[in-house]
C-alpha cells in the first residue's frame, strides 16, 4: 500500500494503468485522484491513457481485409465438406476397427498393470481441473506438455498443438512450471472453487474424431 | 438450412443456439455463428503475425480448429473468448515455427522490469469517437500499434481491442498476470506517447475539438 504523502508523478505513472482498470486498493486510489487534481502532467498522462483505450477499443479500429467474411465462408464449407467425406468413408470401417481397437486396448491395458508407460515419470503429478480443452503443446522426445509460450519446453522445432484432453491421453503429463496451478499439491487448495475432479481418461467424446 | 431458433425469451440467445446447432452436426451454420466475431479473430492473428496474409491464413485454420472441436465448447465459458484463444494458438505457433527458421525474437528476453516514463505531455485532451470515422487516423492509429514490439503488443491487443480480462490475457498468451500487467502499462504510455506527439504535429488538427493549454 502506498502512503497517500508518497504519491508523487513517478507513481502515479506506475500505477496509472491499474487506475483505469480499477485495480487499486481505495486508500491509492483517493491519493491519486488527489495528486492528479492538481498535476497538470498526471493528468495529461492520464487523459491520454484513457483515449488510447478509448480509441483503441472501437471496433472500428479493426480493419479486415476486402473479402475475408467470404473467403473465410468458403473455405468453413470446404472443410466441413471434408470432415463429413472423411466420416462417411471412415464411418463404414468404424465397427470392424472398433471391434479390434477394442481387443487391442484389453491387451494394452492388461500390460499397463505391469508396465509404466513409456512417456510417464515416477515424480508426474496427474493434474486436477485441468480444462480438458485448452490447448497446450507438446515437443518430441518430451513428456511433458505446456500452456504455449512456456518457458521451458524443450525441442521447440519440433512442437505439436493439441487439447489438454488428448494430451493426457497420449500420456503427457502437466509440465511444473507452466501447469503449476493445476498439480495436485494446488488442487489440494482449500481455495480451490469445485470440488477436486482429477481429468482422467473419460468415455465422453472417445468416438469424436480427432480435429485436425 | 432447416434450423430453427428459439424465441430469445425462453432464455437461449441466438449465439448458444448456433452452437448447439453446430455441436448436432449442422456445420452450415458455423459461419453464422463465428461472423460476428471475425474482425476481432483477424486483429487477434495479425497482432501475432504482422503479416494480412499470414493472419488470413492463420484466422481460417484457427476457424477449421474451433469447427472440428466445438463439442469440446462447454457453455460456461465465452464462445468470443474461446474461438480468439484458439486463434492466439494457432498464430503463436506458426510465428514459433516462422521464428525458429529465421532466427528471430531476441527483443522476448530484453528486460521489462524498469520504469516506463512518459516522453510527451502534450495535453491531449478527449478525442470524439468521430475521428475513427477518418482513414487518416486508424491509419496513424495502426502504425503506431504495428510499431510496439510484439510482447507488448499482443498484451494490448488482447487487453484492449479484444476485450478479454487479465486473467484470460494472461492464460492466453502463457505469461504470468504480473507480465500482463506490467506489459500493459508499458504498451498504453508508449502509445500515448506516440500518439499525443503526432497530435502536436498536428495530423489531429483538423479534428473538430479544441486543443487544451499546456501549463509548462
Amino acid at each position: 500500500m502506498v502512503n497517500r504523502e508518497a504519491v508523487n508523478c513517478e507513481q502515479v505513472w506506475r500505477e496509472i494503468s491499474n487506475y483505469i482498470e480499477g485495480d487499486v486498493d481505495a486508500v491509492l486510489r483517493v491519493a491519486m485522484d488527489e495528486h492528479i487534481s492538481t498535476c497538470q502532467r498526471c493528468k495529461s498522462v492520464l487523459e491520454g491513457t484513457r483515449n488510447v483505450v478509448q480509441l483503441y477499443g472501437d471496433e472500428r479500429m479493426i480493419e479486415i481485409p476486402a473479402g475475408f467474411g467470404r473467403r473465410l465462408e468458403r473455405r468453413l464449407a470446404q472443410g466441413a465438406r471434408v470432415r463429413r467425406s472423411t466420416w462417411s468413408t471412415w464411418s463404414a470401417w468404424l465397427v470392424p476397427v472398433a471391434a479390434l481397437a477394442l481387443i487391442a486396448g484389453g491387451v494394452r491395458w492388461a500390460n499397463s498393470l505391469t508396465t509404466p508407460h513409456p512417456l510417464q515419470s515416477e515424480h508426474a503429478q496427474p493434474g486436477r481441473n485441468i480444462p480438458p480443452d485448452m490447448v497446450v503443446v507438446v515437443s518430441a522426445g518430451a513428456k511433458d506438455f505446456h500452456v504455449p509460450g512456456c518457458d521451458v519446453i524443450h525441442n521447440k522445432e519440433k512442437i505439436r498443438t493439441l487439447t489438454a484432453k488428448e494430451a493426457i491421453r497420449e500420456g503427457y503429463v502437466p509440465c511444473v512450471r507452466c501447469m503449476r496451478k493445476y498439480l495436485q499439491t494446488a488442487g489440494l487448495s482449500p481455495l480451490s472453487p469445485e470440488p477436486v475432479a482429477e481429468l482422467g481418461l473419460s468415455v465422453e467424446d472417445e468416438d469424436r474424431p480427432r480435429g485436425r | 438450412m432447416n434450423v430453427v431458433l428459439s424465441n430469445p425469451e425462453q432464455g437461449i440467445t441466438r449465439e448458444q443456439e448456433l452452437i448447439a446447432q453446430v455441436q448436432r452436426g449442422h456445420t452450415e451454420c458455423f459461419y453464422d455463428l463465428v461472423r460476428p466475431y471475425e474482425r476481432r479473430v483477424y486483429a487477434a492473428a495479425l497482432a501475432i503475425l504482422r503479416n494480412e496474409s499470414d493472419a488470413e491464413d492463420a484466422a481460417q485454420e484457427a476457424m477449421l480448429k474451433a469447427l472440428a472441436n466445438i463439442r469440446q465448447f462447454r457453455a460456461e465459458a465465452r464462445f468470443s473468448t474461446w474461438l480468439i484463444q484458439i486463434t492466439v494458438n494457432e498464430a503463436l505457433m506458426r510465428r514459433r515455427r516462422e521464428r525458429t527458421r529465421m532466427m528471430e525474437g531476441i527483443d522476448d528476453h530484453r528486460d521489462e522490469e524498469g520504469e516506463y516514463t512518459p516522453r510527451d505531455f502534450a495535453d491531449w485532451r478527449e478525442i470524439p469517437s468521430e475521428a475513427l470515422e477518418r482513414k487518416e487516423v486508424r491509419q496513424k492509429l495502426a502504425e503506431a500499434l504495428a510499431s510496439l514490439d510484439r510482447k507488448y503488443r499482443e498484451v494490448f491487443v488482447l487487453r484492449d481491442m479484444e476485450q478479454f480480462n487479465i486473467q484470460e490475457t494472461a492464460e492466453a498468451l502463457g505469461i504470468s498476470v504480473a507480465s500482463v500487467k506490467t506489459r500493459l502499462l508499458r504498451a498504453r504510455l508508449m502509445l500515448r506517447d506516440l500518439l499525443a506527439g503526432g497530435w502536436e504535429q498536428g495530423w489531429f488538427s483538423r479534428l473538430p475539438f479544441e486543443k487544451g493549454t499546456k501549463p509548462w
